[in-house]
């Protein structure tokens, strides 16, 4: 893991934690942190577009959204972006190589049909990729199961797994495994906390086993 | 280039139309598509609004088929509102106080540009089927030299849906810099087997009017009514959908109780037809209804670019914001869809939504509120970056007018 350290990651005085913009999503944050000021960036699944908002207004990049459902797209496209309505399972191949600095891919890995294939999209369309997702291996879920015998619920899990649209759910150490044998390179590695704050995973079964979401950045390994 | 009068030739002689018109071509002729020289050539429009001292905020509104340049006022011949008069207005989202509008009638039309009812000037004789043969291109390309004309380096915005689409999409590849913000509605970068199909259908019921007489109806003193009326039936189905349909009219009978067992109109959906047919043959021209679908018909702009529809796009400059509806199977989603993929390989500025909606191709046209959230937030977007002022969207006022009448596609 290179030495790729977030600025400001520690909440409290960043302008999203004042604005309270991405105030809602830990991993956000990380994510706009780890993004370069006036850089290329896609987000795929950008709902909204809470974070390509705050990325185009704050961090001055060329911003491009895509997102599955309409009502995104619209509330997106209403407050300027150039969000278009498309499917992280599908579409993420009509994008030329190397089209962007960062393909971001915040807590929808999870939920897409091939998250292998998707993550090879993603390393080839971003010079680098920024991936997040529910860490399964977090203690909470890890006990949920254990102690009360039913699938767990937390704030990154909100869902009944009768109403999730989570298929794919993977803990960190799994993850790793994935990067590792589609031969992407992880460039740097964080955990966030409940609270919202982020550290780098300097030990992966610490991080497997007390991080809420994992918050990576990868390329495709040459 | 003088400034003309526009000319609408109806079965009654000419009548003055509101507006402007351009002579263009007059001392070179234009090269048309099809390699042919034209010239001098006549095309009408309208504006609205007002054009800012910097000329940084015209809108150019391209119309589709059977549109005109009337398009945010009551129409001078049929007295109908203004046909997109829910985009383009007071606070809409093209809005009249901040935008100056323009809109054309497209070369081959019959609202006052050449087109196939004017006369001939080697014969004074109307052109009827000796009016060359024109294309998307040769509309845009007329457009193009008005626009020049007025003086104006770079449109703020080219929209259009459906026919007006295709020119939207030939504006941004053939002159880029000459357009900040692109809108194609409802359209595709090129006719379907299945669009040339109905459109085939309309030609072939207009030419087998006895009264359409080769085309040199007007100097028969005739009109191909039953061709032409025809023609728009069935162009008017493929603007709807099933559900549309089923919701405006279902199975119900026409002022009867029972079905007359007759060939009668019995349906209501039979009526309404008729009547669309009908009224449609006294503003618009058959031999101009030849000449437009053919154009459409034509239209491929990936042809152009190698057969790639993404060279169409590289390295442009322009914004694009592309819509299509649920519902709509002539344009469908599918063929939006190319485009943005076109325009995502080449990296391009693109947006794109799919509006839900049961009313077909016309919903282009009709009151989508979503659809003009999304096109208002939009252009402000793209106003604020140019300094342009920006503006609130006001709610739409349809009182007396019932907007899912009569529309023209």
């Amino acid at each position: 893991m290179s030495d790729t350290t977030p600025g400001r990651r520690n909440g409290g005085g960043t302008p999203g934690w004042a604005t309270g913009r991405l105030a809602r999503r830990g991993d956000l944050q990380l994510i706009a942190d780890l993004v370069r000021p006036g850089s290329r960036v896609l987000d795929i699944g950008c709902g909204d577009g809470a974070l390509l908002e705050y990325l185009v207004t704050e961090k001055q990049v060329t911003g491009r959204g895509l997102e599955f459902g309409q009502s995104g797209v619209n509330a997106a496209v209403a407050r300027g972006l150039s969000v278009i309505q498309g499917d992280a399972n599908t579409d993420l191949e009509d994008y030329p190589a190397d089209a962007f600095d960062y393909a971001v891919l915040s807590k929808t890995l999870q939920a897409t049909r091939s998250p292998a294939a998707v993550l090879r999209q993603l390393v080839r369309i971003g010079r680098l990729a920024i991936v997040s997702f529910p860490n399964f291996g977090y203690w909470r879920v890890r006990l949920a199961l254990l102690l009360r015998g039913r699938m767990p619920r937390t704030s990154s899990l909100p869902d009944h797994w009768y109403e999730t649209e989570n298929i794919h759910l993977c803990t960190i150490s799994d993850f790793l495994d994935l990067c590792e044998s589609c031969r992407i390179r992880v460039e740097a590695a964080y955990v966030v906390a409940p609270d919202r704050t982020a550290k780098p995973i300097r030990s992966v079964r610490s991080a497997n086993l007390f991080g809420q979401d994992g918050v990576f950045l990868l390329s495709a390994r040459s | 280039m003088d400034k003309l009068v526009p000319l609408f030739i109806g079965p009654d002689g000419p009548r003055e139309l509101p507006g402007a018109a351009l002579r263009i071509g007059a001392e070179q002729p234009l090269r048309l598509r099809s390699g042919l020289p034209f010239g001098p050539a006549t095309i009408a429009y309208q504006t609205y609004g007002t054009l800012n001292a910097a000329r940084s905020n015209a809108v150019l509104v391209c119309h589709a088929l059977t549109g005109d340049q009337y398009v945010a006022e009551d129409h001078p011949i049929t007295g109908r509102p203004g046909w997109w008069e829910v985009l383009v207005g007071p606070g809409r989202p093209i809005d009249t106080e901040r935008f100056f509008v323009i809109c054309t009638n497209v070369l081959g039309g019959c609202m006052g540009s050449s087109g196939p009812r004017e006369p001939d000037p080697r014969t004074g004789r109307p052109w009827g089927l000796e009016f060359p043969v024109v294309t998307i291109s040769d509309m845009v390309l007329a457009q193009r030299l008005l626009v020049d004309h007025l003086g104006i380096d770079r449109l703020f915005c080219v929209i259009g849906g459906s026919m007006g689409g295709m020119q939207v999409l030939e504006w941004a590849a053939k002159y880029p810099e000459r357009l900040v913000t692109a809108v194609p509605v409802a359209t595709a970068a090129h006719h379907s087997a299945q669009n040339i199909a109905f459109h085939e259908i309309g030609r072939q019921a207009i030419m087998a009017d006895p009264d359409w007489h080769g085309g040199r109806y007007l100097e028969s003193g005739t009109i191909p009514r039953r061709g032409l009326s025809v023609a728009r039936m069935t162009a008017h189905v493929t603007y709807l959908s099933e559900p549309a349909l089923h919701r405006k009219f279902g199975r119900r009978l026409q002022d009867r109780e029972t079905p007359a067992f007759s060939f009668d109109a019995d349906f209501q959906v039979e009526s309404y037809l008729r009547y669309q047919g009908s009224t449609f043959v006294d503003r618009f021209d058959a031999n101009s209804y030849l000449y437009i679908t053919r154009a459409m018909d034509y239209f491929d702009l990936a042809a152009d670019y190698g057969g790639i529809l993404a060279e169409a796009f590289r390295d442009s400059p322009v914004r694009f914001c592309l819509a299509s509806f649920s519902s709509d199977w002539l344009f469908p989603t599918a063929e939006c869809r190319r485009i943005v993929h076109a325009l995502n390989a080449v990296a391009a500025d693109v947006s794109f939504v799919e509006i839900e909606s049961d009313k077909g191709h016309d919903a282009f046209l009709l009151d989508e509120p979503e659809f003009h959230a999304t096109l208002h937030g939009f252009l402000n977007s793209s106003a604020e970056r140019l300094g342009l002022p920006t503006g609130r969207l006001r709610p739409l006022d349809l009182s007396g007018r019932d907007p899912t009448k009569d529309r023209i596609s």
